[in-house]
């Protein structure tokens, strides 16, 4: 990767018996978003809180903007925000409180820290209630003021962990519109989250972790192209499930169809939308819907971890 | 901007931070002020009307420096309980991704205890002179008193920083809370230890707060039982000993827990 900006190599985690990380290598390319998947206990909030200094790695090294994660944490720390899960404001204080607060603590001195708040609550259009503590948010005006907070200095690498976990539709677009105006200003992105769709929305390349290693690399297109485009069939008549299926698995079938009452579902090589309905006709069997579509990241993630949908 | 002025800066922050909250939560400042009346109230009038001192003397202006002692313990547990929310609600971690001085977090919450710490001490002082105690010593030795007491406080809230560092959840140090009270009744605050079992008092005499207790008591000139025990025949040496004793061990212990980072 050219210039990557954030670099992992090896890292290993030890919390006494559980191993949160083994052997997990990353790179981020400058000005770009990465996405982390994983399900639960992956192994994303422990990189995460490496990568920003809040813990050291049992093993492997890493490095954001050139400076060691552990020697030189200190440069890191000016150089990084952090989002999200693991990082929180101070509810008894009101939200223009808490920015002057993490500006000083930026060493901006007082004015510019008082501008900096400012500037930041009307951008992000919390400026009504920059005045109320934050324990009085809603929950997506929480997220908001706790993702401007780590703007105080512009971060060189942003890190979100989770952002948007608990929040309703409405509030996740705003927390996402956010991000993307982030990044068009040059910032790179690190964003672990559960939300697959998230990830399809924001992010340039995805990293899929499992275990404590990365176990896929890639665009959200090219890891969707890796399995291939899926047929979508909806039956007038559930009995024809079975035949239909062995009739377009015959004719283009790339792997096991997914059977359910009238819907079926199977991953396809070469057949166009046409051929797929006239097969159907010439074998007398009736559709309602017929479709197809390249697979959801969720289908990629599922095939990926090998896990049940539920522990996502 | 140099280290120091840089390190100074962070603290000072981190002390406003503090200030603020306090004016979020005014609450907090009354139950301080209430405290040391409902004490004078439930132990001068409703115990105390079944205490003697030995030596004869009033059992409120044997009561006082007791008092003090108690609002003085106080303080392991208010600092606990802060750093610990702060700790569990995530802002401890924002905290330590910015650019900060390593100990500016510890040491601004020490300083804003000690501020919040000594209006309490001055309404109980109040409530006191009300009920009939009086320093009989003069305005030195008084002065000497609560300077002793500040030394206390710092010292205490070093280990309670640390407490709440350690146990990182305010609902663990809440679950605690019942084990501070009998810690300072395991003293010569609120009764003479003469009349305990032996196993008991040799307990109760080496308590650091017996030490801050009988020093008030010399310093207040109140009445106080003729001291048996090593620490209670020097009393203010024992004091400011105990006091650098614990910040030596716990403020090192607290910056340490702070700047850890294995979670």
């Amino acid at each position: 990767m050219e210039d990557p900006i954030v670099v992992a190599e090896g890292l290993h985690k030890r919390y006494g018996d559980t191993r949160a990380l083994r052997g997990l290598d990353l790179e981020v390319a400058k000005g770009s978003v990465c996405g982390v998947l994983g399900p639960n206990g992956a192994g994303k909030s422990t990189a995460v809180r490496i990568l920003a200094t809040l813990a050291d790695p049992t093993e492997g090294r890493a490095s954001v903007a050139g400076f060691d994660v552990v020697r030189q944490a200190g440069e890191v720390r000016r150089r990084i925000g952090l989002a999200g899960q693991s990082a929180a404001v101070d509810e008894y204080l009101t939200g223009r409180e808490n920015l002057r607060m993490f500006g000083r603590f930026h060493h901006l001195g007082r004015r510019r820290a008082r501008q900096r708040a400012d500037e930041l609550l009307e951008r992000f259009g919390l400026a009504d209630a920059a005045d109320k503590p934050a324990s009085g948010y809603s929950g997506g005006m929480r997220r908001r003021l706790d993702l401007i907070a780590s703007l105080v200095v512009d971060p060189e690498v942003l890190f979100l962990d989770e952002p948007t976990t608990g929040l309703d539709p409405r509030s996740r677009g705003e927390i996402w519109q956010a991000v993307r105006d982030l990044v068009a200003q040059g910032t790179t992105v690190l964003l672990t989250t559960q939300y697959l769709d998230e990830a399809d929305q924001l992010a340039d390349d995805i990293a899929v972790i499992d275990h404590g290693r990365v176990i896929a690399r890639d665009t959200p297109d090219r890891l969707k192209a890796q399995i291939g485009t899926r047929l979508d069939v909806v039956l007038a008549d559930p009995a024809d499930a079975v035949r239909a299926a062995g009739l377009l698995t015959v004719r283009a079938g790339r792997g096991e169809p997914d059977l359910s009452g009238e819907r079926l579902s199977l991953p396809v090589g070469e057949i166009t939308l046409p051929e797929a309905v006239r097969e159907l006709d010439a074998a007398g069997i009736a559709a309602v819907d017929v479709s197809l579509r390249r697979p959801t990241l969720d289908e990629v993630f599922l095939k990926l971890t090998d896990r049940p949908k539920e522990t996502v | 901007m140099n280290t120091l002025t840089r390190a100074l800066a962070d603290g000072l922050t981190m002390f406003g931070r503090h200030l603020t909250q306090l004016r979020r939560r005014p609450g907090e400042l009354v139950a301080a002020l209430l405290f040391p009346v409902l004490m004078i109230v439930m132990f001068g009038y409703v115990f105390g009307s079944a205490i003697r001192v030995p030596g004869g003397g009033n059992y409120r202006e044997y009561l006082m420096p007791g008092l003090f002692g108690m609002v003085i313990f106080t303080a392991v547990m208010a600092n606990a309980l802060a750093t610990a929310t702060d700790a569990g609600r995530g802002v401890m971690d924002r905290l330590r991704s910015l650019p900060v001085t390593r100990w500016a977090m510890p040491f601004g919450q020490s300083a804003a205890d000690l501020l919040t710490g000594i209006p309490g001490l001055a309404a109980l002082a109040v409530c006191g002179l009300v009920v009939g105690w009086r320093p009989h010593e003069g305005a030195a030795p008084a002065l000497a008193a609560f300077a002793l007491m500040i030394l206390m406080r710092m010292a205490l809230g070093w280990l309670g920083i640390w407490l709440g560092l350690v146990m990182k959840d305010e609902k663990t140090v809440d679950a605690f809370a019942p084990i501070f009270l009998p810690v300072t009744m395991l003293s010569n605050a609120f009764v003479p230890t003469e009349g305990m079992p032996a196993w008991l008092r040799v307990l109760c005499e080496w308590n650091p707060v017996s030490s801050l207790v009988a020093a008030l008591r010399e310093l207040f000139g109140n009445p106080a039982a003729p001291a048996t025990a090593l620490p209670l025949q020097h009393p203010v040496a024992a004091t400011v000993l105990w006091s650098l004793a614990l910040i030596a061990v716990f403020m090192p212990l607290a910056v340490h827990a702070y700047t850890h980072r294995n979670r």
